[in-house]
Formats: structure tokens, sequence, C-alpha cells
């Protein structure tokens, strides 16, 4: 029983953390005068008021953007990540170390240095508040995480399992699709679910190259950011829609997010 | 951790297989063509926009005055280092990123022991605590700065009365705390990693020697802790230093340039400001301050990576 309050401490950090998150969720559903009151308000009849105004206020373009940009520059790492991760472990490439830590080196510059050049070309290409920049951007973002990921995957392919297909006469292409890929989904869709997330949230790339037209959701938020005539009602509820997709996935998927966010690294 | 293991072994495979050069040439490419698109694709979207950064670094430029546009050499740099506003970013950076990484590794690796250990309900301890994490950062920014540290209606003057402005009295301190609340998570699930990795018999071996809880802790565990230490603090450092969101909506750099930070300051030089010069300067400044920590980050996973193979 002398574990019981170390048990109880346990608990208690958690609902502490939890909390804010709680309290969000909960003002999205109360009515703005409950919302703003001092001292806060505990008991409240739930309302939709705030997710309907949200709504109304056009929300659903920039989850639309917000997917778009998300989606298909996930899909474009994976395209991207996966041969090369390929390269850099099963049969890897002369001096694969050195492009393995070149690739992890872009992800440590910082991204201010690089918005200028990027800002000039992108509107030199009239391509500023376009999704497919996004698209772009996000990738080169995650490229780097996603290859270390995949790579970290492939390496738990065992030798045999491969050879064992050449010995049978499978061909490389076959042995990919046939043997490594099975192996790997569960990879796949851990790295894919990393890339995913870091582009829903992004947040810089978008408020300086993006406007009305490919705005994502953090854009939609920066309009909350002033303290006059706040709705802290509905900025709850728009707060709690956009971050549940992701909040949502991360629970279903926290093994595969620790490996992920440290790059392979730890399991 | 089969995998650091198998990273020093993989090269040692047979490089060809079949006999001549003109085959092991060909083998040679079929080895890089996978490598290639992602090769390339990452050297034009982030290795050439940092060398147009370096030349647009050298002109005079701002985007207001049309034509101002004329090569100075390294006059902007000259700006750049003698510039008070710079140099209160740089120490608001590495205050901010050296106190909210310090910050949420102490309290990660705590509560990681507190995970450690089976308890009922543990899985949903572990996903409350995990939850700050996963929340859109913006979203979260917005949640700290008015749902909690607002002067009228926020939730701390809310329970402990007063009317005292948190953002404006202790804006760095609001912005840490912040940045903590979102990261502990993240240090909490790497540190947690490493100690469910850590082998029972070590700690046996230690109890049958007769160290108590307390040693036993000091003296193995936290050796064996340190590169996940390291790594999280490490992974922290890279993205925290880039803090953007939280500066952008909790403070906008205030009061004053009470918390600006580099990553903010550029982004006012560029947008508000328009000198295009300094602000390519300033991030050639950033980039080179950055190599030197990411040089020392690097030797870090590499020395990861070795003591897994050592092991």
């Amino acid at each position: 029983m002398r574990r019981l309050p170390w048990t109880i401490l346990a608990w208690a950090c958690g609902l502490a953390f939890f909390f804010p998150v709680l309290w969000m969720v909960l003002t999205g559903f109360k009515r703005e005068a409950d919302a703003a009151s001092n001292p806060p308000t505990w008991v409240f009849m739930p309302t939709l008021d705030g997710y309907r105004q949200v709504f109304d206020r056009d929300l659903t373009p920039y989850l639309l953007n917000s997917l778009m940009a998300s989606l298909f520059s996930t899909l474009l790492v994976l395209v991207l990540a996966t041969p090369a991760a390929y390269a850099l472990s099963l049969r890897p490439v002369g001096k694969w170390r050195d492009a393995l830590f070149f690739f992890i080196s872009t992800k440590m510059l910082p991204a201010v240095a690089a918005l200028l050049p990027i800002y000039l070309v992108v509107k030199e290409l009239g391509m500023l508040d376009n999704v497919w920049t996004m698209v772009i951007l996000y990738s080169a973002m995650n490229l780097p995480l996603a290859i270390w990921m995949m790579r970290s995957f492939l390496l738990e392919v065992p030798a045999s399992v491969l050879e064992a297909a050449e010995m049978d006469g499978a061909g490389l292409l076959v042995s990919i699709r046939r043997v490594l890929l099975p192996i790997v989904s569960p990879g796949l869709a851990a790295t894919a679910l990393i890339c995913f997330i870091f582009s829903w949230n992004e947040f810089f790339f978008a408020v300086n190259l993006t406007a009305t037209r490919a705005g994502t959701a953090p854009i939609f938020l920066v309009g909350f950011i002033s303290s006059e005539g706040l709705f802290l009602a509905r900025l709850c509820a728009a707060a709690t829609l956009v971050s549940l997709p992701v909040v949502l996935a991360g629970w279903l998927a926290q093994k595969q997010l620790v490996r992920g966010l440290s790059m392979g690294a730890v399991k | 951790m089969s995998s650091a293991a198998t990273l020093e072994k993989a090269p040692v495979r047979p490089a060809t297989k079949r006999a001549g050069p003109a085959a092991s040439r060909r083998d040679r490419w079929s080895r890089r063509a996978p490598l290639l698109p992602a090769l390339i694709f990452a050297i034009i979207v982030t290795q050439v926009p940092f060398l147009v950064t370096l030349y647009l670094s050298t002109l005079s430029w701002n985007a207001l005055r049309p034509g101002s546009r004329e090569f100075t050499g390294l006059s902007n740099y000259a700006t750049v280092l003698s510039d008070g506003r710079l140099r209160a970013a740089l120490l608001n950076t590495v205050v901010l990123t050296a106190s909210a990484v310090i910050v949420s590794v102490l309290l990660g690796l705590g509560l990681a022991i507190l995970l450690d250990r089976k308890f009922p309900g543990r899985g949903i301890v572990r996903t409350l605590l995990i939850t700050p994490f996963l929340v859109m950062p913006m979203a979260a920014a917005l949640l700290w700065k008015h749902a909690i540290y607002n002067p009228a209606y926020g939730l701390i003057n809310g329970v402990l009365g007063g009317d005292t402005d948190w953002v404006s009295s202790y804006p760095m301190v609001a912005v840490v705390a912040t940045l903590v609340w979102q990261w502990t998570p993240f240090m909490m699930l790497i540190i947690l990693a490493g100690l469910q990795s850590q082998s029972l018999e070590t700690l046996e071996a230690a109890r049958v020697d007769g160290a108590t809880g307390w040693q036993t802790f000091l003296h193995v565990t936290l050796p064996y802790l340190r590169p996940y230490l390291e790594l999280s603090a490490l992974l922290g450092s890279i993205y925290l230093v880039q803090t953007f969101d939280a500066v952008f909506t909790i403070t906008q750099g205030g009061p004053g340039t009470a918390t600006t930070n580099l990553p903010y300051e550029i982004y006012l030089t560029t947008f508000r400001k328009f000198e295009y010069g300094e602000a390519a300067a300033a991030g050639v400044v950033v980039v080179i301050g950055t190599i030197v920590v990411a040089t020392f980050a690097l030797r870090v996973i590499s020395g990861l990576f070795k003591m897994e193979v050592s092991r």
C-alpha cells in the first residue's frame, strides 16, 4: 500500500497536464457570457452555439486546405523517402552515413533563414496563397524525419527473409512488393502519421505564404489573436475542432509516435 | 534497440555480387537511383534558398524603396551585429530555449519515473499526459493567452483572485510556461522509452549488492538514461529554438522586445520593415550559430548509435 501515494501523484500530474485541454473543450460548449465570467463558470448548460458560429465563419475551407496540404505532402514524402531509406539501409550506397546526416542537418537549419528567398521565388512564380506551394514546403520539412524513420523500420526486416526471396528467384521489384512492403507497412503508417501531424500544425510558412485562398487551419485561428471583442467560447470551439484530428490520431498511435518523433533512435 | 546494431552491420554486406567493372558500375547506379529523387528535392528546396539568402545578405534592399537594390558587401552584417535589437533577440532566444528545454526535460524525467511503474489506469494517465503535445501549437498559444492568462476572465485570476495581467507582467515566463506544458510530454515519452528498455537484471544486481532505491537511481539508472536525456534535450532544442507560434500569438515579442526571439525578429525585419538585406544577413548569422550547435548535436546522435552498437 506504500505505492498508493505515487499512484495518486501520477494521476494528479496526468489530470493537471490535461486540464487546460479539458477547459478548452468545456469552454467551447459555453455561452459567451459563461465563458468570459469571473469567477469561472463550472456548471453550465452546454450549447452548440460556439461550434455553429465557427462553421458560420467559414472554417470549412481552411480545414479543407489543411487537409489537402497535409495529405498530399505526406504522400509526396512517402514516395520520396521510402526508396531513399531503402538505399540507405538494406542495399546501402557508398557514403550512406554522410547522406543520412545530410538529410537530418537540413532539419536543423532554421526555417527563418530560408523564408525570404522562398517567399521571393514563390511570389515571382505567382504561387503565393497556393496549396501546392505548401505541399512542397511541408514535404521538404518532413522529408528528413521520414527518411530516418523509414530507415529504422527497414533495418528491422530480417536479412534472411530477403535472401530467401532472392533464392526463390524473386526479382528486386517483386521482393520489395511481396516481402518488404508487407513487413514495413506499420512503419509506413507511423511515418505518414508523423508527417501529417507536423503539416497539420505548421504555422510559420502558412502565415507568411498563404492568405484567404490557401489559408490553413492555424491561419483561421490568427483572427482570434487580438483580445478586443474576443469571443472566448467561439475561440475554444475552433481550437478544439482544429486540434481534434491530431489528438485522436495521436491517442491511437502512442507507441509509434515516440519512435517517429525521436527519428527512430528510440523505440 | 536492434536498429542501431544493424546500422553498423549493414554496409558489411557484399557491395557487388556480379563480377566485372561494367556490371559493378551499373550495380552502383542501381543502388543510387532510389536515393536521388529525395536528395535532389532536399537540395533544391532547402540548400538553394540558403545560398540565395547568402546572396541577398550582401544587398542593400528595402522592398518599400523601389530601385534600392544594390551590392553593399558585408555592411548588413555590420548592422546586424551592432544592432541592439538583434542582440536582445539573441539573448531572448537563448533564455527561452534553454529554460523551456531544461524545465521540460526535468519534468519529463519526473513523469517518466512515475509512469515507469505499473499502477491502475497507467494507460489512461499516459494518454492524458501526452495530449498537450498533440494540441495544435497555435490553438495552445491562444488557449493560454485568453483562457488562462487573461486578466479579466482568465482561469488563473478566476481561481486565485486579483487582476494581474500575467502576459505583460511576466511575458517570458508566460511564453516559457506554455512551451513547457506542450513539450514536457514529448520529453517524457522519450525518457520513458529509455526507462523501459533498461534491463531488469542490472537493477536486480544493484539490489542484491545492497543499493537503496535512491542509490540505484543515481548510479545505475541515471547514467543509463543519459543518452535519452541528451536526445530529448537535443530534439527539444532543435524545435524550440525556432519557436514562432507562441511568441507571435501570446506576446507579439513584447512588451518592448522582452520576448522577441530571433525567428520573430527576422520575421519583423522581413515583413514589417521590409529590410530584405538585413533580414537575410540576420538569417545567415542564425544559421552559423545553429551549425555550431548542430555539429555538437550530430555528435550526440552518433554517440547514441555507437553506444548501442557496443552494447
